[in-house]
């Protein structure tokens, strides 16, 4: 699972580059997250931009991904493609992550 | 955009593993579009696919990686059949989960990281059908892809909603 890892403004930005979140990639995802955000202290943007699909066990994963940087950091996401958006809105999670359209969203870095 | 008029069900055969689940959905949504349904409508197909599926693989042949899925699928010009047919483990009670919506008003850190998968399954679908017989699981689920409430017409035995 390959994710990269960039300063975006004040967020640590972290770029999915993986088509599926979903039950053959979510245990590879959740590790390569967890190393990517350790020992961080920035708000962390999740680039899904190039992820066409993710079914629940990549949801669960994305989720963990706020356990995983702790109370004072946020997980936002951004550049949700249709079908993960789907995912995000039926299981109403997109009232529990803030969703940036794309990385030059006004939204970004508001805390409100 | 037109569905195809109703068909038989064309039938592919997946192995019970998540490779062999993606190589699965891959084959069924390049069936879906060339039948001439929507990329939209094709996507929301695929996560009542891969959830049911997921869960076949995960607990009828408990997550061992080998066994096979049957996966029919019926189009008509109101919504799709997909008909799921495999040989392990009966569901508990015999009797699917209710899919309740996983609870989200908590503490970030107690969020719930599973329990999605039936609650999208029976979101997004109009009928369920969970039969054993055999030493086999048959599982029915329909979908309404025209956007209607009910699908008139139609009947498909008994269903448990």
């Amino acid at each position: 699972m390959d994710l990269s890892s960039s300063q975006h403004g004040a967020y640590h930005l972290i770029t999915v580059k993986a088509a599926r979140i979903d039950a053959a990639a979510a245990i590879a995802f959740k590790e390569a997250l967890r190393s990517a955000t350790s020992g961080g202290t920035d708000d962390v943007l999740l680039d899904l931009g190039q992820v066409a699909f993710i079914d629940s066990s990549g949801l669960g994963a994305i989720v963990s991904a706020i356990k995983m940087v702790g109370p004072d950091r946020r997980v936002e996401l951004a550049c949700l493609t249709p079908d993960v958006e789907k995912v995000f809105r039926l299981t109403r999670m997109n009232s529990i992550f803030r969703l940036h359209s794309d990385l030059n969203d006004t939204a970004l870095g508001q805390t409100g | 955009m037109t569905i195809a008029p109703a068909q038989s069900a064309k039938v592919f055969e997946l192995v019970a593993s998540p490779a062999g689940i993606r190589v699965g959905l891959s084959e069924i949504r390049i069936h879906l579009r060339e039948t001439g349904l929507s990329d939209c409508r094709c996507g929301t197909t695929e996560i009542v696919l891969a959830e049911a599926l997921n869960n076949i693989a995960e607990h009828a042949y408990e997550d061992c990686g080998v066994g096979d899925i049957a996966v029919a699928i019926t189009l008509d010009n109101v919504g799709i059949l997909i008909e799921f047919t495999d040989s392990g483990a009966p569901l508990p009670g015999l009797s699917p989960p209710a899919g309740n919506p996983p609870v989200l008003d908590a503490p970030s850190g107690d969020l719930p990281e599973g329990g999605y998968g039936w609650f999208l399954i029976r979101k997004l679908t109009t009928k369920l059908a969970y039969t054993r017989q055999n030493g086999q699981n048959f599982l029915r689920l329909r979908m309404n892809l025209r956007g209607a409430q009910h699908a008139p017409g139609r009947t498909f035995g008994a269903w448990s909603r």
